[in-house]
């Protein structure tokens, strides 16, 4: 199967490997959107000032709306009868595949900042060439989701501006986050196998593509904020296949505290 | 002199018998101006400690549904609290000092965020009782004497309104659920019902301000008045969720064609008010955490918009050399 | 430590159908850029709007109040300035 560019494709028309394939796939942007959702509400109440806890929660409701459509078509994808419920909060830590970085406490402001600005740049230029998927339903997701996205770009880097060019303190805060965190920003364009076999069929980006706009970004953020680009060359992955950092379990042990407490319940 | 002032003041009194809104810039005697500061600053900090017992929920919530509604309306909340800092600013208060005032202890805020927050059950009743007791104390003061106040309170009210409605609809759910469920919501009912009532401040006969602050028309009802609609509106709410309202004294009462009820613990809320609630150091510390946590964040941004400024200024000024 | 706040900004929301932007409220924030973010952020979440003027606080001027009188009653006595002050004979449509 090779989707040429006029076509359009829902799940009807899928074979099953293919099926499979993006089940996973789509299993594994709502996790992302899930886990970084997660992450930014537990600032909510706790944040610098109160106009930056509307912001982040303004960010993260719009993760965890991203969140539920993506949710909602894996569970079709499946054909198997579960819920968005079922797999946001019913599955085991291995088969969330959400990629390492977005798991990253949030630490102090810097940290949470840095998180975002490197997570957004990559959403932002994957949603935008998503919305031409020839699957209907993730190109309509990415087509909404994309909007939200350049808002969050535009928010986290113009923090990352004011943190950079900001005081002595805060320069040296975000260039420590930046350290902690840039080794977890590779794995966001590094496709796994899964991503491999959809790029060849046309479903979803290349992420070479994405990478010279991506790089133009940073620099450009880098060069406002007065900040040396990070560079640390070697980079972790795992997370997109199941294999996480110590995080991701407490996370989840909250995440699913109801839903495994009390299964089988409504809410 | 002294009779001008008085003249002023009379002028000032009738213009709130008249329904007039007091604006920024009106002449206001001192203690109105002080009273107003206390009370609206008072409300604020009350949105804004109001987000921990909820906020400690956010990432336990039992559905993506659940979670999305519960993080808006705690949002909504610092939004409330934004609004009405803002209100107070007007009146001459910066917010940094409302919030000094708050850090230190010296400003109060509603006690019934002092308890806490055990079960998925106190998301339902603290929007659905909690929430509308406030809503009873806060749908009249959108008429209230000053204007940035009732502006403020208007844009409150009108989104305050589907909070009570996702708590109720917690409650229905759990109470249309399995035993577990059921019992959860009793169970949280039993622990906020009484604190809930206490929200409505002292009895009247001990709340010597409320004469004054009706007259000023800051305050439109009573405690007393609002606690008693508060429980006639409750009880039949709780009845069709199958609930059973936690006081042996209950009783509904025809002469007044309104429920009579037992008597609130006052040394429990005088203990609360005074800073021995369960949770008083905790949701103060939070508060003083985020604040001095975020403080050099709030420094950095101020930098860098002096040097931004710095920089653009010196741009148009090459510019007119050229 | 030497702390000061964030300066205050008003802010004025166009809404969908609005024809004017209105005062919505204020907020604090570094500089105008952050304003107009903030003002986004805090003012416009149930989709109150589509345009977002804000202005620092301290640039607002405002007329006085016991200017009031003096400014506004004199317009009470134009009644000619107002459509309804002229009767139009029934057989003259479209005026």
């Amino acid at each position: 199967m090779q989707a040429t560019p006029s076509e359009t494709l829902s799940l009807a028309t899928y074979p099953p490997e293919v099926r499979q394939q993006l089940f996973r796939y789509v299993l594994q942007l709502a996790d992302t959107s899930l886990i970084l959702g997660h992450r930014l509400s537990e600032w909510c109440g706790h944040g610098p000032i109160l106009e930056q806890d509307l912001a982040m929660a303004n960010i993260a409701l719009d993760l965890l709306g991203e969140t539920r459509s993506l949710y909602q078509y894996a569970a079709e994808l499946e054909g198997q009868g579960r819920t968005e419920d079922d797999l946001a909060f019913l599955r085991l830590a291995t088969e969330y595949q959400n990629p390492l970085l977005v798991e990253q406490p949030n630490g102090d402001f810097a940290d949470t900042v840095v998180r975002q600005f490197l997570f957004d740049n990559f959403h932002y230029h994957f949603l935008q060439q998503l919305q031409t998927s020839p699957d209907e339903r993730l190109a309509a997701i990415a087509e909404k989701a994309w909007k939200e996205a350049a808002y969050h770009l535009k928010w986290s880097s113009e923090w990352i501006i004011r943190l950079g060019d900001g005081t002595e303190e805060s320069r040296q805060r975000v260039e420590k986050a930046l350290s902690n965190l840039w080794r977890y920003s590779g794995e966001l364009t590094n496709p796994t196998a899964t991503e491999q076999a959809l790029q060849s069929l046309g479903l979803i980006p290349n992420y070479a593509t994405l990478i010279p706009a991506m790089q133009a970004h940073v620099a450009k953020v880098f060069e406002e904020a007065t900040l040396p680009l990070p560079t640390e060359t070697y980079m972790q992955k795992g997370g997109k296949e199941g294999r996480h950092t110590e995080h991701l379990g407490y996370i989840l042990a909250e995440l699913q505290y109801m839903q495994r407490t009390y299964p089988g319940m409504k809410w | 002199m002294e009779t001008l002032e008085l003249t002023q003041e009379e002028q000032f009194q009738a213009r709130i018998d008249a329904d007039v809104r007091i604006e920024p810039k009106d002449w206001m005697p001192d203690a109105y101006r002080k009273t107003l500061i206390r009370q609206i600053s008072q409300h604020a900090h009350s949105e804004l400690v109001g987000m921990l017992p909820e906020g400690n929920w956010i990432t336990r919530a039992p559905s993506l549904k659940r979670k999305s509604i519960l993080l808006s309306k705690v949002q909504d909340e610092a939004g409330h609290g934004l609004y009405l800092y803002s209100a107070a600013e007007t009146l001459g208060a910066s917010r940094d000092q409302m919030l000094a005032d708050l850090h230190s202890g010296k400003a109060k805020y509603s006690s019934i965020f002092n308890y806490p927050t055990l079960s998925w059950a106190d998301m339902g009743t603290v929007g659905w009782l909690v929430d509308g007791a406030a809503i009873l104390n806060q749908v009249p003061l959108c008429r209230t004497s000053y204007g940035p106040y009732a502006r403020a309170m208007v844009r409150v009210c009108k989104e305050e309104s589907f909070h009570q409605r996702q708590g109720f609809e917690i409650m229905q759910t759990l109470c249309e659920g399995a035993p577990e469920q059921k019992a959860m919501a009793q169970e949280a009912l039993n622990r906020w019902w009484w604190p809930t009532l206490m929200m409505f401040g002292p009895k009247d006969a001990d709340s010597p301000n409320t004469a004054q602050s009706m007259n000023w028309r800051i305050k439109r009802f009573t405690n007393d008045e609002l606690r008693q609609k508060f429980v006639d509106m409750m009880v039949p709410q709780a009845e069709f969720l199958g609930l059973t309202v936690p006081d042996p004294n209950l009783k509904w009462n025809e002469a007044k064609s309104g429920y009579d009820f037992g008597e609130v613990d006052w040394e429990e809320f005088w203990n609360v008010v005074k800073g021995n609630g369960m949770c008083n150091k905790d949701r103060l510390g939070a508060r003083v955490k985020a604040h001095e946590e975020g403080a050099w964040v709030r420094e950095a941004a101020l930098a860098h918009a002096a040097k931004r400024k710095q920089r653009t200024e010196q741009a148009e000024a090459v510019q007119q050399v050229a | 430590m030497t702390q000061h706040e964030w300066p205050l900004w008003e802010v004025f929301i166009r809404s969908k159908q609005g024809l004017d932007h209105k005062h919505v409220g204020s907020l604090h924030a570094a500089d105008a850029a952050m304003a107009i973010q903030n003002a986004r952020d805090v003012y416009t979440r149930r989709m109150e709007g589509i345009s977002i003027w804000v202005v620092e606080s301290k640039h607002v001027h405002a007329s006085n109040p016991d200017d009031a009188a003096a400014f506004f009653d004199p317009a009470n006595d134009k009644v000619y300035r107002h459509p309804t002050f002229y009767e139009v004979p029934d057989a003259i449509k479209h005026m």
